[in-house]
């Protein structure tokens, strides 16, 4: 058996040549996707061979870069949310890089100010509500928060629990941001009572619960991504000419959700790693974004898919709140939550 | 130095050691040593840990849903896996074979799918309630499924019902029938025999099953978290939410170490009801002893069991598989013209690369590298498996406090452990490797117990007489245990095989932790499909699922025929 | 009190009993003789109602037992390889039987000490059967089997797994205990001596039928046929073939003999097998009309005898012979034998 294993060992050690690039090692969460070609173009202009680590969810995946701080997995860590962020700053995970690149970003997602962090993308977490059934019922499709706890609403939007799913936590987030943090206990209290459904994960509020999705299930209101119609589009079983789907996008019900990549401390690849974060900020990366992660590109000069165009509806005015807010209260705003809506 | 060495291998706490040696090297780097590194570095007030600020309830709370939601899905899957071990020790009915390897199925799918699955059967728009709303005339569904305390319960008899029926029933076909016929003549009834002979005989391995299964329930995470819903936790929720979420890591470990001491106190309190018993089996060829169910009430009983355990573990999967090669029209106006009707366009779409995403996998690629997993996976599990279950024949003291040890991998949570994994194999050798050889290593920690649990009492029942026999028929000892002790264990091997192939199959926590985007592997890729919206990726992931049953049933089927043929030579 | 009849049953495709029929009176103890292989133990567990014969049935006392399953028969069976419960201790394991019919504990303790008594083993109640030794082992699985008091008893090969010593000293306390307990009692063997020793009757269990059934001494003075002479060793036997009667004249390759036999002389042609024993060789051969002669093999001191081996001619088989007086190794020997002492047999089964 040992030498069976020693045959695996030896036959996968990295094999030496004579030109041999060099490594970067990109740290990042499961949702990471790219496509293939950009990342060999870079690879050639480089002259750099590009690792990435995915390692399970953004929580996991910071996790393991604060746990391996002394001794680093990565030379980039890439998808650190704004819930986050904070978290990562306190533990000093970065170095700073003021990249060139950032000129094109809007201020509005430039949070952290030292340049530790540079935000790549942004998302929003938005309610999606199911077009068909708001139609045969001949119901108007709510526009706020406040309304979702009117009686004609009962029962009809599902949610992921705050603790265990990060579009959850959006959502709350999102309610904190419209009723502060003194009245929205009492927010969740009439949305309880109107027959709101919890559910641990993503996954099975999306494909079980909601209507609007393959899995036909009995709430048409769903908390999901903005850029869930699109997908819905892309990846239908049949091509589609409009998204059964649409996220209701008024003010505050949606939260605005920035991803970060940052140079992990201690890299022996600082040049590299920064090639490498100019690469991300630039166009024809970030134009690469929405189809791989169906999120949105911060660099305002990237253009935006037709399927996006088509049928994501980008709301103007996004529920945020400051990092170190979430950084402090995000415990006690779960628990209290689940104290009021669970037990 | 030789006779020294010659006389030290005489005494059983010696030669116990010697076979635990490279066991015990192999838990202790890989297991212990992670884990104690991980709380070493956790719970110090570097981390922001005071003990005395610790809230005790968040302790308790957790730690008694899991005790109690384990206690009774074990009794239920023991209510279940015990009459289907009957069935499959004693009697012989069209597509048996099918059956057994069918029940082996849902151990391996992930949570995410066999939630699906259930989904499909008992959702809210399941056909179950579709049906029922249809016959009755109602409004909404009657049965409320998902989120519900029997969800939970009903997930964990459909995962761990087939650890009794494999651990169970292939002792009980080994079972020496004389005795069984000794008490008839005795004058003992069917239920007599069942209770005086059988079940005291039966009673270390559904003792062995009973612990494994309780164990898998303690530890439970994703049944409970996406059939149960966000009204429960057990510890390893907790454990999850603390660690991802809330990046709480001190309460986290604690939370851990609560779970390993639960995991030893079991594993303790198992030893000690199980005893030291020791029992000679009269090793039998394959369906010796097993008959057609013959009197009506035999009859009645055996198709009732098989209906059972069809529709509670097959169920769902079917409904699954079905799925996959099923499009449904989807009632939109908005949607198209959709039909319903046979398809093979998920699994065509598998094998497209539509994005020209970097990370795609080939459903080939991901089969071979869950393949490859596994193989090596079995290869660690059973040279050490056996290496163990000689250690445990000696009668040595050592024995005891080695043997809850080698348990503990049970109740360790993937995350704590991958998390370890992370701080303590962060350089080289381990970092040099591209191919991620701490993922099939990750895997045997939690295949081991079972493995072991399968080879010991097996190994327990080989009279010393027939090793005596052969060597006095001038069998050198390697040769002795060639010719008698390995041909008389392959059934326990063969059943070993299958636990290590299906564990390694379907884990998904310390795999989405350890694996590498080089060598993804099937569950990886399922999860991969069903986090994005849209069908596609929906019936991709049913696809997915579809092929990870099909490659597992396949391995089981080549496991179990490679028995059937191979008796003269193994 | 138990009539079997007609019992038909295959193994495997090949039919192994095939039309079984005997009867076992009260107080009896028969003794059922069979190569191995021969089907004994499954007959004896067809009798107990653990498993089905094809065809046929059994009666006790007139009433067939198709119906009634093996815990209601009250028959007693002890097994080849014992059957001892290794999750129960030595008294366990004779007080089961006792228990299964719910007698009170106060009897039960002191059937078992009775037992244990009658076996010779008081103070191993508290012993691991597992830890007991092949006769000890032997001994509680017959406890056992009497403990319950069955109404018939059962024993299948029982002595089998034991030294020569050990065996003849149980087969006499067996007999003992069988007369004792006056329980009518089915023997399976293999070994004629043992059988001797038990048996009141002896049935001999051959292809699947009972070839011939008898007290010891009459089968042994009156084999059925060749089978059965060398099934119990009688002597020695020779090929041959009828040439004449009164009379019975036989043509051997050792020559003319004139035999005797059991009922109808066989017809003149037939093929035969004459039956020599060897304690019926008369040294005194001038008084003989047979005359058998070869060169001396070998010598076997035997107490009061010696058995000698002749060589006669290569085509047949070592002569033996019980004679009082020793001769020499090598030297040339004639013995003589009246004619009743040679027996005709039946050729079937040879």
């Amino acid at each position: 058996m040992l030498l069976v294993l020693a045959v695996i060992l030896a036959s996968c050690a990295p094999k030496p040549s004579t030109t041999e690039p060099q490594t970067l090692t990109v740290m990042t969460h499961d949702s990471f996707a790219v496509s293939e070609t950009l990342i060999r173009e870079f690879e050639a202009e480089h002259n750099v061979r590009l690792a990435f680590v995915r390692s399970g969810d953004t929580g996991s995946a910071l996790n393991q870069a604060i746990l391996s701080k002394q001794n680093p997995l990565a030379d980039v860590f890439y998808g650190l949310d704004n819930t986050f962020l904070t978290r990562a700053l306190e533990e000093g995970l970065f170095e700073a890089y003021k990249s060139p690149l950032l000129d094109e970003i809007p201020d509005q997602f430039e949070i952290d100010p030292d340049h530790f962090a540079l935000p790549v993308d942004y998302g929003d977490v938005c309610i999606n509500y199911d077009k068909a059934y708001f139609d045969e019922n001949n119901l108007a499709v709510p526009t706020s928060l406040k309304e979702l706890t009117q009686l004609e609403y009962a029962g009809l939007l599902v949610m992921e629990n705050p603790a265990t799913s990060s579009p959850g936590l959006a959502f709350l987030m999102a309610t904190i941001a419209e009723f502060g943090e003194e009245n929205y206990l009492d927010y969740w209290r009439e949305l309880a009572d109107n027959g709101l459904v919890v559910v641990s994960d993503w996954e099975t509020a999306y494909y079980t619960n909601f209507s609007g999705s393959t899995g036909q299930g009995p709430q048409p209101m769903v908390v999901s991504y903005g850029s869930s119609p699109a997908a819905e589009v892309i990846f239908a079983e049949t091509e589609l000419d409009e998204a059964p789907t649409a996220s209701i996008i008024g003010p505050n019900t949606c939260f605005r959700q920035i991803e970060f990549v940052g140079i992990l401390n201690g890299t022996q690849n600082r040049d590299l790693a920064e090639d490498f974060i100019d690469f991300m900020l630039s166009e024809a990366f970030q134009e690469d974004i929405p189809m791989q992660m169906f999120v949105f590109p911060v660099n305002e000069n990237a253009d935006l898919p037709q399927a996006f165009i088509d049928n994501v509806q980008i709301p103007t005015e996004p529920a945020s709140l400051p990092s170190e807010l979430i950084h402090a209260n995000r415990e006690d705003w779960i628990e209290s939550w689940i104290e009021t809506v669970l037990d | 130095m030789t006779d020294r060495l010659r006389s030290l291998t005489k005494k059983p706490t010696w030669r116990a050691l010697i076979f635990w040696l490279l066991p015990a090297a192999f838990l202790g780097y890989f297991f212990y040593q992670p884990l104690l590194a991980l709380f070493n570095l956790l719970i110090s007030p570097d981390w922001g840990f005071r003990l005395a600020e610790l809230d005790l309830n968040r302790l308790w709370q957790p730690l008694w849903f899991t005790t109690a939601q384990a206690a009774l899905s074990t009794l239920l899957t023991l209510i279940i896996g015990l009459p289907g071990a009957w069935l499959f020790a004693n009697y012989i009915f069209p597509g048996k074979k099918l059956l057994k390897i069918l029940t082996t199925l849902p151990f391996i799918l992930p949570t995410v799918v066999v939630a699906a699955g259930f989904n499909a059967l008992l959702g809210p728009r399941g056909w179950l309630n579709l049906g029922l709303m249809a016959l009755f005339n109602l409004e909404s569904p009657p049965i409320q499924f998902l989120n519900t305390f029997g969800a939970i319960l009903t997930a964990h008899v459909f995962y761990n019902t087939t650890i009794i029926i494999r651990v169970v029933s292939n002792a009980w076909s080994q079972q020496n029938i004389r005795l069984q016929q000794a008490a008839k003549v005795l004058g003992a009834s069917p239920w007599q025999t069942f209770r005086e002979v059988t079940l005291p005989l039966l009673k270390p391995s559904i003792l062995a099953g009973t612990l494994l299964v309780f164990l898998f329930n303690f530890t439970s995470f994703g049944v409970i978290l996406m059939l149960g819903g966000p009204q429960f936790a057990t510890l390893e929720v907790e454990i999850y939410v603390q660690a991802l979420h809330m990046l709480n890591l001190p309460l986290a470990s604690i939370l851990s170490i609560l779970q390993l001491i639960c995991t030893l106190a079991i594993t303790l309190g198992h030893n000690k009801l199980a005893g030291h018993q020791k029992m000679t089996i009269v090793p039998r060829s394959q369906e010796i002893g097993t008959r057609k169910p013959k009197h009506t009430l035999e009859r009645l009983a055996t198709t009732l069991l098989v209906i059972i355990l069809f529709s509670l573990l097959v169920a769902p999967l079917a409904s699954l598989a079905l799925r996959s090669v099923v499009k449904l029209e989807a009632s939109r106006g908005e949607r198209g013209e959709i039909t319903r009707g046979f398809t093979l366009q998920f699994y065509r779409e598998l094998g497209v690369n539509r994005l020209g995403d970097l990370f795609y996998v080939p459903p080939i690629t991901a089969a071979r590298n869950s393949l490859i997993f596994a193989l090596i996976t079995i290869l660690i599990t059973i040279t050490l498996g056996i290496l163990v279950a000689y250690a445990l024949r000696q009668r040595s003291p050592i024995n005891a406090v080695l043997d809850p040890l080698l348990m503990l991998p049970l109740g360790a949570s993937a995350i704590t452990l991958g998390l370890g994994f992370i701080i303590v194999f962060n350089r080289p050798p381990f970092s040099n490797f591209r191919f991620p050889i701490l993922l099939p290593i990750a895997h045997s920690l939690v295949a081991l117990p079972f493995i072991v649990r399968t080879l010991s009492p097996a190994l327990q029942s080989i009279p010393d007489s027939l090793r005596n026999a052969a060597r006095a028929l001038g069998a050198p000892p390697l040769r002795v245990w060639r010719e008698i002790d390995l041909p008389l264990l392959s059934p326990a091997i063969i059943v070993s095989i299958i636990f290590g192939l299906t564990i390694s199959l379907g884990e998904f926590g310390a795999s989405s932790f350890l694996t590498r985007p080089d060598y993804p592997t099937l569950p990886i890729a399922i999860f991969r499909y069903i986090s994005q919206p849209g069908a596609l990726n929906y019936g991709q992931a049913l696809a997915m699922s579809t092929l990870l049953m099909i490659v597992c049933a396949g391995g089981i089927f080549i496991i179990e025929h490679f028995q059937a043929t191979s008796k003269d030579w193994l | 009190m138990l009539k079997v009849s007609n019992i038909q049953k295959t193994y495997e495709g090949k039919p192994l009993l095939n039309g079984v029929s005997f009867t076992v009176s009260t107080d009896e103890t028969i003794c059922l003789l069979g190569s191995s292989g021969s089907g004994k133990s499954t007959l004896l567990r067809i009798i107990a109602g653990l498993e089905e014969a094809e065809g046929g049935q059994v009666f006790w006392k007139e009433k067939p037992l198709a119906d009634l399953p093996a815990h209601q028969r009250r028959f007693g069976l002890m097994f080849q390889d014992y059957a001892l419960f290794p999750h129960r201790n030595v008294a366990e394991n004779i007080a089961f039987g006792l228990r299964m019919q719910d007698r009170p504990k106060a009897e039960i303790e002191q059937r078992v000490r009775a037992a244990l008594e009658t076996i010779d083993m008081l103070g191993f109640e508290d012993r691991k059967v597992t830890e007991l030794s092949g006769g000890e082992q032997q001994r509680v699985a017959l406890a056992r089997a009497i403990a319950p008091e069955p109404r018939m008893l059962m024993l299948d090969e029982p002595l089998g797994a034991l030294d020569r010593t050990l065996r003849e000293q149980l087969s006499y306390e067996l007999r003992s205990i069988l007369r004792k307990t006056k329980v009518p009692a089915i023997y399976v063997t293999h070994d004629q001596e043992e059988a001797y020793a038990i048996a009141d009757r002896l049935l001999l269990l051959h292809n699947g039928i009972i070839l011939q059934s008898g007290k010891p001494h009459e089968i042994y003075r009156h084999p059925k046929n060749a089978w059965v002479a060398k099934f119990f060793g009688l002597g020695n036997l020779i090929q041959g073939k009828v040439v004449g009667h009164s009379p019975l004249t036989v043509e051997t390759s050792m020559g003319m003999i004139q035999a005797s036999c059991d009922g109808e002389q066989p017809g003149i042609g037939s093929q035969t097998t004459v039956l020599f024993r060897p304690t019926r060789a008369c040294p005194q051969r001038e008084n003989c009309t047979n005359q058998v002669t070869g060169e001396v093999l070998d010598q076997v001191f035997q107490g009061e005898t010696y058995r000698v081996t002749l060589r006669i001619n290569r085509d047949l088989p070592n002569f033996n012979v019980q004679l009082s007086e020793p001769v020499q190794i090598g030297q040339t020997l004639t013995v003589g034998y009246h004619p009743e002492d040679i027996l005709c047999l039946e050729n079937r089964d040879m």
